[in-house]
């Protein structure tokens, strides 16, 4: 009797666990707030598969939850391999369609895209993810920078916090005496890229590196993953990072507030400063194919435009050997640029599309056939 | 069986005299005679004992085999890249192979970086080990050197990665006084110089200490088991000259036990080398090369490896990574035979 209520008991602790452990995951998935989206023409291929950049995959597991939700019985699966190996995929036909944090090289890249397709690919910048420059300086919680001064501190140019650059920015602030010490990624990464790229394009010269997925300052120490800066941020004084910016709120870091291009008021990170950004990126590509400029995003001289944001693309096709594929695309795409996907997106670390640039998308998935 | 036993009880003990300063217990117990095999060959027995001998045989020659194949393995995967690459790969401070046309490595840091954080972890593990042993073997009862061992057995079982973020979150901020202290009063010496990195957190410093409390357990097992199986008339000897406990430890339990405190020593110097995710979330990476001191920041052999796995898409590059893999395992060979040549060849590890 009694070890039957034991085993009874052991029981009870192993259903909760699972009932609690399955809160836990439930969280990743969008939670319960996914409802079903009005106006999308489900249908064609039950389960579409994508595969690459792993900065949207948090964005991505959002949208295949309102998918479902708005489709029933179809579903995507998204695998997070990053961007080349998504982009291979894609060219080799493993994949409906490839999550990128770059768009399709012009030549070799774009010719065998246009032979697997049998049309021409598009890239579609779907997911943008603002990247804040995050610091730790004791009562200092409303640090401005520009582009050069940025650029100064992480190739190891600036190297005190009370330089006369940074103090010229931030006027009547007590800025400390002491060495700013610089983290960075050490692991290849998406963030790095666009960082340093912002860098160059927004410093007239001034960062004198070359932009590559690693880390090309050299100066500071470097730390593993977004999680990894910004832990070594917040425990080390006078350290300043480049970071995602839903890390950096997690993390409790103070965020500089950047003074763009056009050198007007300073612009704090939010999701309107950074849609604001978005609105006035200039497309580079042809027609639906919209491969953007970057430098006219990072060179973003807009009043209340914050120019630090990485973006990501979903590269498809523009006309489907198979049709059936062709509609189920469609029909995801249309659900990720619905308000009920948009609007999870904040809480994730990614920025709602603005009303004008998403009307652009819209117009691209609708021609997708 | 029982038979055979009680005899070998008296054989072993024999053994033992005749090994004053010598071999450990570990090997007496394990390593078969084959004397005393053949001298009580009957048929039957004959046959059980052929057949054991293939087997213990086998498994040797198998360990043997393992190790020459993943040699061939290493070597075969690593001569491409290291015919095309163009820096030199002994003294180029740089590992980079973004590009596969332009491979650029070498792994000078790596070996320094390595070097370093294993040998002052093991400067630091080796005499607290020594500390422990003796004390559970020499000073305590029983009832309380066998929990207490226990315990520290138990350190051995904590996975690595729960080692790395203990150090990188509650050990380098605990240990930042000290470092500070070491490189502003001995900062001439070169060990405590200052670094390539911009904090004193996060070093080979810290990470050579976490890594010091991670092969702790290994030594002091072996060296506690070792201590422990010293006879008892060579203590018996001792005291009987009017020797104190100190001089018992000196003169009859340390000559025992020397060479499997060294062998221990080595067992935990291997784990020290090949540690990788312990050292990778600790010691932070560097823009610079290394200067031989304690505050520099860097990879290992085996976190550069690790930090790089998720990117083995292409062979040359690849082949990059695996060339550090093989001189790390040609490293812990030299390690090895210097170990070897500093306990004076009589090292049973």
């Amino acid at each position: 009797m009694r070890y039957q209520r034991r085993v009874a008991a052991v029981g009870l602790i192993a259903a909760s666990a699972l009932v609690l452990g399955a809160c836990g995951s439930d969280e990743n998935a969008g939670g319960g707030g996914v409802t079903a989206v009005e106006g999308v023409q489900c249908g064609g291929k039950p389960d579409l598969r994508s595969s690459g950049s792993s900065a949207q995959n948090n964005a991505m597991t959002r949208f295949v939850a309102t998918y479902q939700q708005t489709c029933q019985g179809q579903t995507l699966n998204y695998t997070p391999s990053g961007s080349g190996a998504g982009r291979n995929e894609f060219l080799g036909g493993q994949t409906d369609f490839a999550g990128s944090d770059s768009a399709l090289k012009d030549g070799d890249e774009t010719n065998r895209a246009q032979q697997r397709c049998a049309s021409p690919a598009w890239n579609l910048p779907l997911v943008f993810g603002p990247v804040a420059v995050a610091y730790n300086v004791a009562g200092v919680t409303d640090l401005v920078l520009d582009g050069t001064t940025t650029a100064r501190i992480f190739n190891g140019q600036i190297t005190t916090w009370n330089d006369p650059a940074i103090a010229a920015l931030n006027p009547g602030k007590a800025l400390p005496a002491a060495p700013i010490v610089v983290n960075f990624r050490s692991d290849e990464s998406g963030t790095t890229e666009n960082f340093q790229k912002y860098l160059v394009a927004a410093s007239n010269g001034a960062y004198g590196k070359e932009a590559a997925q690693t880390f090309n300052g050299g100066v500071g120490a470097g730390a593993r993953g977004s999680q990894g800066v910004a832990d070594a941020t917040k425990n080390t004084p006078n350290s300043i990072t480049y970071v995602e910016a839903s890390f950096a709120q997690r993390g409790g870091l103070a965020m500089a507030q950047i003074i763009n291009a056009g050198g007007g008021a300073p612009v704090a990170l939010s999701p309107e400063s950074v849609g604001a950004a978005i609105n006035n990126v200039q497309v580079s590509g042809q027609g639906n194919d919209l491969k953007l400029d970057l430098n006219s995003l990072y060179q973003a001289s807009a009043p209340g435009a914050y120019p630090i944001a990485l973006a990501t693309y979903e590269i498809v096709c523009s006309n489907y050997a198979d049709d059936q594929t062709a509609s189920a695309v469609r029909a995801f795409l249309q659900t990720a640029l619905s308000p009920n996907a948009q609007q999870a997106l904040p809480e994730a670390g990614y920025v709602p599309l603005p009303d004008q640039f998403k009307q652009r998308l819209t117009t691209a998935v609708n021609a997708i056939q | 069986m029982t038979e055979r036993t009680t005899e070998q009880a008296p054989s072993r003990s024999s053994q033992d005299e005749n090994s004053a300063a010598g071999s450990s217990t570990i090997d007496t117990v394990t390593e078969p005679d084959p004397a005393r095999g053949r001298s009580h060959g009957s048929p039957i027995q004959g046959r059980g004992e052929r057949i054991f001998r293939g087997l213990t045989s086998g498994s040797g020659l198998l360990v043997v085999a393992a190790v020459a194949a993943i040699g061939l393995f290493l070597l075969v995967q690593a001569v491409p890249s290291l015919l095309a690459n163009n820096a030199n790969f002994f003294t180029s401070p740089v590992f980079d192979t973004r590009d596969a046309a332009n491979l650029n490595f070498g792994i000078r840091d790596l070996l320094v970086v390595t070097l370093l954080s294993s040998l002052f972890a093991l400067a630091i593990a080796m005499p607290i080990s020594l500390g422990i042993a003796l004390f559970l073997t020499q000073y305590t009862p029983k009832r309380v050197s066998r929990p207490f061992a226990y315990i520290i057995d138990l350190l051995a079982a904590v996975p690595s990665i729960i080692y790395g973020l203990w150090g990188i979150a509650v050990l380098a901020p605990a240990l930042l006084p000290i470092a500070t202290w070491l490189s502003t009063n001995l900062g001439w010496f070169f060990l405590f110089a200052p670094g390539n990195l911009p904090v004193l957190t996060g070093t080979i410093f810290t990470g050579g200490v976490v890594l010091a409390v991670m092969i702790l357990p290994i030594i002091t097992a072996v060296t506690r088991e070792v201590f422990s199986q010293t006879p008892r008339f060579h203590i018996e000897a001792a005291q009987a000259l009017g020797a104190t406990r100190w001089e018992v430890i000196r003169m009859a339990v340390l000559p025992y036990g020397r060479s499997g405190y060294i062998a221990g020593s080595m067992l935990g110097l291997g784990r020290a080398l090949g540690e990788t995710i312990a050292v990778l979330i600790v010691i932070r990476a560097a823009t610079t090369p290394s200067g031989f001191s304690l505050f520099d920041g860097g990879y290992t052999f085996a976190s550069l490896i690790a930090s790089a796995a998720s990117e083995f898409s292409q062979p040359l590059p690849t082949g990059a990574y695996i060339a550090a893999g093989l001189v790390l395992f040609v490293l812990t060979f030299v390690v090895n035979a210097i170990a070897r040549v500093v306990a004076g060849g009589k090292v049973n590890g």
